[in-house]
């Protein structure tokens, strides 16, 4: 049996990265996330690897431009007000194709909001968070396990297609500690010809950048990038269902608030109802076959989220509008209780939406 | 007979998009030489800035990377801790190493990040057709000051040499110009010692050039010239102000 | 005896080295027109050139090359 530890969410995202060879880690402090920063500074000086605290979210997410440019596994960490100051960061990153690791542990907004758990980045994260047209790729995990399995995940697909693979976590599951094992990690190997290595004088200068004037060039790059997003969205979207092969109410809900949903699909099955729970891995690409196969078959959604139902209109985009979707949420750092969300679940399966 | 003076091999042949008479052709060629004569153009890489030389990328054989608005200290530090063993420099103008991007650019001096940063300081923002900058004189008619420079209105010009060297972290703080033959000449020592400094690993080294954009200050190039020498250096004196291993601390000429 | 040759074509008659050549030797075509547009410079008086590549190191456009 593997070795298991009792790690919070926080700290398993910081090993699991080092395990999945990232030796380089630029951040600022934010609440609810410092874990992950406290961790890295400790560990990084041990294993030959980069702490640095920078000055600013903005900073921070520039170094990592410039690590991640030099063909480094690099990452950062922030916290929704932090995340925002990267938007221009993250935008020259996904604009230069060059692959980097993004963590958002989110807490509650807009402006300075609150430090509790939140999902109210979801449409920042989902369409990218900074100028121009971009995507990124968006784990949502919903267990400290995952935390760390989605973390290795995340920088073998940020390599995979040169993009930038986001966390977007809650301060619930960064805070909270459960046993993990880190028995899964294999690092996938990616050629990075692109890279500022130096030209050694034996070769012609790489250049990275997001810079181009000609608007024929700049619109077949962006034609280009979208090409590749095609690619990932056919191949690399994840979802978990649970209850949902005969179910009649289908429960959406990822993070935090799919661990409560669970509950809530367990309280209605026990009362007869036939509930059912799609659990979104990935919130970009979002599990678009899924949910529209599920619209073939359930009668409602519900959508239960830690924000004011950003995510309801992906699920009526997947479902192209079939079925209705309501939505049982709490903000602001408040969390749905299981009965919430299955007084939800008895108003869906009754029709009344 | 034999070759005194040509083009040096760190530039590419890429013909440079400055207006006439811009003195930004000037000051990468004296990059470049600092690298030919340094030998290291095989490990160099730059950080271009995002102002009239966004381009610079194009121009330097080395790997290169084009930064956000005044975040080249901020990229350079992030390559330069992840390739030590390479020579990362960052090429910036006034509006963004002295505006948008004083903080990437202080607090990379207080971590005497080991990199070298080329600071070209034309008062102006050239590149979005001549608006004031941080370094615009008192008086001086921008687009965006157009009855000239208030400094009760839009306050002072900021004096980047003399702030930096207040600071503990950075090695070589040095200004230099390059309006006559003579100023261009110690600008190029300057810079190839501010590389010199990243190889034996002292620390951040900063090289203010002060320049000319006749373009936008509305005169033929030698007249701008002559402008840097009425008017520009009076305010930004010439001089090494820091340079820690000399043992020297703000110190003008 | 020293030599100074323009890449002509690539001049874009800022007349920088004019200003700087000690010997007043160079001066901006105004008959002449290169690819780019501009009235480059030029040389009037090879056999007085000594060398000192003033009108190189201040020229913005790196198109000059002095031989001595």
């Amino acid at each position: 049996m593997a070795e298991r530890v009792l790690m919070k969410g926080n700290e398993a995202i910081a090993e699991a990265a080092i395990r999945a060879g990232c030796r380089h880690y630029f951040g600022y402090p934010i609440t609810p996330q410092t874990e992950v920063a406290a961790y890295m500074a400790k560990r990084m000086p041990k294993i030959d690897g980069v702490f640095l605290q920078a000055e600013s979210e903005i900073a921070s997410i520039n170094m990592v431009y410039g690590a991640a440019a030099a063909g480094m596994r690099v990452m950062t960490s922030s916290s929704s007000p932090g995340i925002s100051l990267m938007g221009e960061g993250l935008s020259y990153i996904a604009g230069s194709d060059v692959p980097a690791f993004v963590v958002n542990v989110q807490r509650g907004g807009p402006g300075l909001g609150g430090i509790q758990p939140s999902q109210s980045d979801y449409f920042q994260a989902t369409r990218g968070g900074g100028h121009g047209d971009y995507h990124m790729i968006v784990l949502a995990p919903a267990s400290v396990q995952e935390m760390a399995s989605l973390t290795v995940k995340g920088f073998n697909l940020a390599d995979k297609y040169n993009m930038i693979a986001m966390i977007l976590a809650d301060g619930t599951i960064g805070q909270m500690m459960e046993p993990i094992s880190f028995e899964d990690v294999e690092i996938e190997h990616y050629d990075k010809p692109w890279a500022l290595t130096g030209t050694q004088c034996q070769r012609k200068h790489n250049i990275v950048n997001s810079l181009y004037l000609q608007p024929d060039v700049l619109e077949k790059k962006n034609f280009e990038r979208y090409e590749k997003y095609r690619t990932v969205e056919e191949n690399e979207a994840l979802h978990e269902s649970y209850m949902m092969d005969d179910a009649e109410v289908c429960v959406v809900a990822f993070g935090i608030a799919s661990r409560v949903a669970k509950n809530a699909v367990v309280a209605a099955r026990a009362e007869g109802i036939k509930a059912g729970l799609i659990r979104p891995i990935t919130l970009w690409p979002f599990p678009k076959k899924a949910l529209s196969e599920a619209a073939d078959q359930v009668k409602s959604f519900v959508s239960v989220e830690l924000s004011m139902g950003q995510m309801v209109e992906d699920i009526q985009l997947a479902t192209g509008c079939r079925r209705p979707v309501s939505l049982c949420n709490r903000v602001g750092g408040m969390i749905p209780s299981p009965d919430q969300v299955l007084a939800s679940i008895r108003k869906a399966a009754k029709g009344e939406n | 007979m034999a070759i005194v003076f040509e083009k040096p091999k760190a530039l590419t042949d890429a013909v440079l998009h400055y207006c006439p008479g811009c003195p930004h052709g000037i000051i990468h060629r004296l990059v470049a030489e600092a690298i030919d004569e340094l030998g290291i153009e095989g490990k160099t890489i730059g950080v271009a800035p995002v102002g009239c030389a966004v381009m610079a990328y194009d121009y330097f054989t080395c790997d290169m990377i084009e930064a956000a608005h005044g975040r080249a200290p901020a990229t350079a530090t992030g390559i330069k801790r992840c390739r030590p063993d390479n020579i990362v420099f960052t090429y910036q103008g006034d509006g963004d190493l002295a505006s948008i991007g004083m903080a990437e650019t202080v607090h990379a001096a207080a971590r005497n990040e080991n990199i070298t940063i080329i600071f070209v300081n034309n008062a102006i923002y050239g590149m979005t057709g001549g608006q004031m900058a941080p370094t615009s004189l008192p008086g001086q008619v921008t687009q965006t000051s157009p009855y000239g420079r208030d400094v009760k209105l839009c306050g002072w010009p900021i004096k980047v040499c003399e702030l930096l060297a207040t600071q503990d972290g950075p090695e070589y703080i040095a200004r230099v110009a390059v309006n006559n033959v003579k100023n261009v000449k110690a600008a190029g020592k300057a810079i190839k010692k501010a590389f010199q400094n990243q190889i034996e690993g002292k620390g951040f080294s900063l090289v203010e050039v002060v320049s000319a954009c006749p373009t936008n200050w509305g005169m033929t190039p030698q007249q701008a010239l002559n402008w840097v020498e009425s008017d520009m250096l009076p305010y930004y004196p010439l001089g090494v102000y820091k340079d820690r291993s000399a043992g020297k601390e703000a110190e003008t000429k | 005896m020293a030599k100074v040759t323009f890449k002509t074509d690539l001049c874009k008659g800022c007349g920088l080295c004019v200003e700087a050549c000690p010997k007043h030797i160079l001066a901006i075509a105004k008959d002449k027109i290169n690819k780019k547009g501009y009235s480059p410079a030029e040389m009037t008086d090879q056999s007085q050139c000594i060398g000192c590549a003033f009108c190189a190191t201040m020229c913005p456009d790196c198109i000059i090359t002095v031989e001595k």
